[in-house]
């Protein structure tokens, strides 16, 4: 029986399309008409509201909080501020990540933790004597995502300390009579914040905030569209991108963090002392250049894209329906180089863009490589190139 | 203005045409100057704020037909460039009903097949045969045409080019594109729908910008051009630039100076300077004398070949040809600022039909009573009305909850019989108001403010000559080979040096930008021949 979210009483009269996906077991809105873009113009340009409610939240407290978090996580979370949040990862001690989330810091000995998978018991398995608690809550706290350009203005006129908030930040708030931890975070690369909220209060913080957005151009948004906004971002999805290395059945699913694009998450590393689950093996991979692949994000030439259809006397498509199936890349000479996780073409930078995987000589941008694409049935191949992520970047994001 | 008087390139008018044209003749390391007459640039592509917090798009009011190349040549996504799909089609009827099309096929065949069952069948095989014909004449429009009375080897190679590309077109699919070119709007349809709402719905796009009726041969080629418009590879969709277009017009222009152009605003050209059979400049209307090689007119034909240049300087034929060249701008525009969103008695309390096109115009016979009174010299006393409430899909065009609507208004003929668009029209905006009231009762009470354009205005402000606003009718005699006269189709002029690229050249009006980009090409090609030759 699949589980609604504290936003599904006033969302489901608003999903026009009958359209829901099954997210960690509970029901969230595909889409909420057909056309995508409506939705997907309204986080570009005005704001969009996304239940994100299904991902897992771990609370970990105790005086032993930071030092089990310090040496779990990829990141240093003793870098981290209170009322800071931090994007990390965390891996097997063979150095392949398990998963990814975010992790946000009330207090030295209180924090939450986000997945998109389980990982309560993975967690507990590694406390052993720490005095830290872990408490699974994602039934606890809904959470709204407010992500577009008018995000900050909309969610400040119901409590103008938003506005203060920096890229990565928190705070508790109240909207109206509804408490709420309002984070500057969120999925689609864009302005953006997320609300936490107890369940019995998510009709009453949906009604606020709908309702100061009614006559800004603001909509609410399904998943279609922020697994889009996502891709324009260059941010990764667990099952698409990568799986976790706990249920990889070969190392072929495995991806260690440098693989990921992650390397930025250990600047600093060989300054520091911190032992952290997988540290030897990154740093090996580090010293003796191990990495098979290298995460980028990948451009399609638009000239080279028109000319192989139109040679076939077709009119190049541009489908702004993602793609995570893997689609092969070749180099110069045709050998099999890489593949792409996630591909798109997106309407806000005009181009078929990809998250894939290449090998590392093939990594810095601006690297040619050939994508493979079907037409008439056979193999052609068009030229794309590695181009830094985000590929969307607003100065907004993080101003 | 900067201190040096002497420009490789200088273009004159910043219009969309005359942008893009800069800009790559910038980026192709000319030094070039944009001259515009007003105080901003876009020419009929321009975004005002012409009553506070309402930014209406004055003139031009869509994006469809830009021509994705330019998009990526002229690295447009990085100054800015937002086409934001509008896209869904309301037409009210008069009973009170109404075909609400949008994005999804099964819906529309449902929403079709309330009116007809047949017609929501027909609609996979007239989208299908549409697609097949975009198909076919596409590279007819994405290319320079050939010249037709031209004898050297390259005229020849384009001419046997173009046969071979109709030769591989199946025989079905080149007589609909015949019958589409030379044909009525409403035949073409008749072969596959029945009902006549969504005849008309269709038949409009037959209709916009020019003095046909959907029953007149003719009006098919105007349906079909509007046809070869997409956004994101969709065709037939239409889109709203972000800003309007006068947020697109804005970031051509940053893209042309990114390149180096120079743009210089509040300038009037008085002429272009001849000497010996090639031009050597312009002269501003205040006597100063500007040096470059090459000069290039966005304006439109009439104004390109007999206002900016001397008539006598051009060979008569050309001239005759010139003057032949039907204008007759037949177009409004009437814009409202909104206190909220209109209603439909149909959908109470629905607004999201209004995220795209608002179609007023019900039936054929609505369409073609329209068309009678401008064949009479008047403007139609139920007047089609495309309309569109931007504001609901980029909220900044309005301030929070009100909106701005854009009303494109036929017909409106640019001559009236015996009257004076400047007495009429306040007449002609109550027509409007009151036709809008009749689909959307209370429509009348949400009015905050108006802007009329008239087809005079158009030509006053913008300067497109009689308001035509494809800067010259879409007729057959008129298009291709024959834009703007026979042999002066591909840019060049009788005079060396001068250049034409506006929408009254090869592939037409709409913001497309392709007359500016061709005409670079054209300009570009000619310097290197010149420099080999050397």
């Amino acid at each position: 029986m699949f589980k609604t979210t504290p936003f599904y009483e006033r969302l489901a009269p608003l999903n026009e399309t009958g359209l829901w996906s099954h997210w960690s077991g509970y029901l969230v809105p595909r889409k909420f008409q057909m056309n995508d873009k409506i939705e997907y113009f309204a986080v570009r340009n005005s704001a969009a509201l996304f239940d994100t409610s299904p991902l897992y939240k771990y609370r970990l407290t105790g005086a032993d909080a930071e030092r089990f978090l310090a040496g779990v996580l990829a990141r240093d979370i003793r870098q981290c501020h209170n009322g800071q949040a931090q994007y990390t990862c965390w891996c097997d001690d063979r150095g392949f990540v398990v998963e990814d989330g975010v992790v946000f810091r009330t207090s030295a000995d209180d924090y939450m933790l986000t997945s998109a998978e389980p990982n309560f018991a993975y967690f507990k398995a590694l406390v052993g004597t720490l005095r830290v608690s872990i408490e699974d809550i994602s039934a606890n706290l809904g959470a709204l995502a407010v992500q577009g350009p008018r995000a900050r203005m909309l969610l400040a006129s119901l409590a103008p300390e938003v506005a203060d908030l920096k890229f990565f930040e928190h705070t508790q708030v109240k909207f109206g009579d509804v408490p709420a931890m309002v984070s500057r975070t969120g999925y689609t690369g864009d302005l953006g914040f997320e609300v936490w909220v107890a369940p019995h209060d998510g009709s009453a913080l949906w009604d606020l905030i709908a309702g100061a957005g009614k006559d800004l151009g603001v909509l609410p948004a399904g998943q279609n569209v922020l697994v889009m906004t996502r891709i324009e971002a260059g941010l990764i999805l667990i099952g698409a991108d990568f799986h976790s290395s706990r249920f990889a059945l070969s190392d072929h699913d495995s991806s260690t963090p440098l693989e990921l694009g992650f390397g930025w998450m250990f600047n600093g590393l060989a300054n520091s002392d911190r032992r952290f689950i997988g540290r030897t093996a990154i740093e090996r991979e580090i010293r003796d250049r191990t990495s098979r692949w290298k995460t980028v994000g990948l451009v399609v030439d638009w000239q080279d894209w028109n000319r192989v259809y139109q040679t076939e006397g077709l009119i190049p498509p541009k489908d702004i329906t993602p793609v995570t199936s893997e689609i092969m890349l070749y180099d110069d000479d045709g050998v099999h180089v890489g593949y792409t996780t996630s591909m798109m073409y997106s309407p806000i930078l005009q181009r078929h863009i990809a998250i894939g995987r290449v090998r590392p000589h093939l990594s810095s941008v601006g690297s040619r490589v050939h994508l493979e694409a079907t037409i008439h049935h056979r193999y052609r191949t068009v030229t794309t190139h590695v181009a830094k992520t985000a590929l969307f970047n607003p100065a907004r994001k993080t101003s | 203005m900067s201190t040096s008087r002497t420009y490789d390139a200088i273009v004159i008018g910043g219009g969309h045409n005359g942008l893009v044209n800069g800009a790559y003749l910038a980026k192709a390391g000319m030094k070039t100057l944009i001259i515009e007459r007003r105080h901003l640039v876009g020419g009929a592509a321009i975004t005002e704020e012409l009553y506070p917090g309402f930014h209406f798009t004055t003139f031009s009011y869509a994006l469809s037909l830009l021509r994705p190349e330019i998009i990526h040549e002229l690295h447009l996504v990085k100054h800015g460039f937002m086409p934001i799909q509008m896209s869904s089609s309301f037409a009210p009827m008069e009973d009170g009903d109404y075909l609400w099309q949008g994005s999804d096929r099964d819906e529309n065949i449902h929403e079709i097949a309330r009116h007809s069952r047949h017609d929501a069948d027909a609609m996979d095989q007239f989208d299908h045969d549409m697609h097949q014909i975009c198909q076919a004449m596409k590279p007819l429009m994405d290319s320079i045409p050939p010249n037709l009375f031209g004898n050297g080897p390259d005229d020849l190679l384009q001419l046997a080019d173009l046969a071979r590309h109709l030769k591989g077109l199946q025989p079905r699919v080149l007589h609909n594109c015949v019958r589409l070119l030379t044909g009525s709007a409403a035949d073409f349809l008749d072969d596959y729908f029945e009902s006549d709402i969504v005849k008309a719905t269709l038949a409009s796009s037959g209709i916009i910008g020019s003095k046909v009726g959907p029953r007149s041969q003719g009006s098919g080629l105007v349906l079909l051009f509007h046809k070869l418009g997409e956004i994101d590879g969709s065709f037939g969709s239409w889109g709203f630039h972000k800003g309007g277009n006068g947020g697109f017009t804005q970031v051509l222009a940053r893209a042309a100076q990114a390149f180096g152009a120079e743009i210089v605003l509040d300038t009037a050209v008085d002429h272009v300077i001849i000497s010996n059979g090639r031009t050597t400049g312009v002269a501003l209307v205040d006597g100063t004398e500007l040096n470059a090689a090459v000069v290039v007119s966005s304006l439109d034909p009439r104004r390109t070949f007999t206002q900016l240049v001397d008539p006598r300087e051009l060979p008569t034929e050309l001239v005759d040809n010139i003057r032949r060249f039907r204008f007759q701008g037949t177009s409004a525009k009437v814009n409202f600022a909104l206190d909220g969103l209109p209603s439909h008695p149909a959908l109470p309390g629905r607004v999201d039909h209004y995220r795209g096109f608002v179609n007023i115009g019900p039936t054929m016979d609505y369409l073609e009573h329209a068309y009678d009174d401008a064949k009479y010299g008047w403007y139609s006393k139920r007047p089609y009305i495309d309309a569109c409430i931007q504001s609901t899909v980029d909220p900044d065009m309005a301030p929070p909850g009100k909106h701005v609507m854009s009303c494109f208004v036929q017909y409106a003929p640019y001559e009236l019989k015996n009257g004076d668009w400047d007495v009429e029209r306040e007449g002609f905006g109550d027509v409007v108001e009151d036709t809008i009231e009749s689909f959307f009762p209370g429509f009348k009470s949400l009015v905050l403010h108006r802007e009329i354009v008239t087809p005079l205005d158009i030509e006053r402000v913008v300067g497109l000559s009689e308001g035509n606003i494809f800067a010259g009718e879409f007729l057959a005699p008129q298009m291709f080979f024959f834009r703007p006269a026979p042999g002066w189709n591909q840019y060049r002029t009788p005079i060396d040096g001068y250049y034409q690229c506006g929408s009254g050249t090869h592939p037409g009006g709409c913001v497309m930008g392709a007359p500016g980009r061709f005409a670079s090409q054209q300009i570009l090609a000619d310097a290197a021949r010149s420099t080999s030759a050397r």
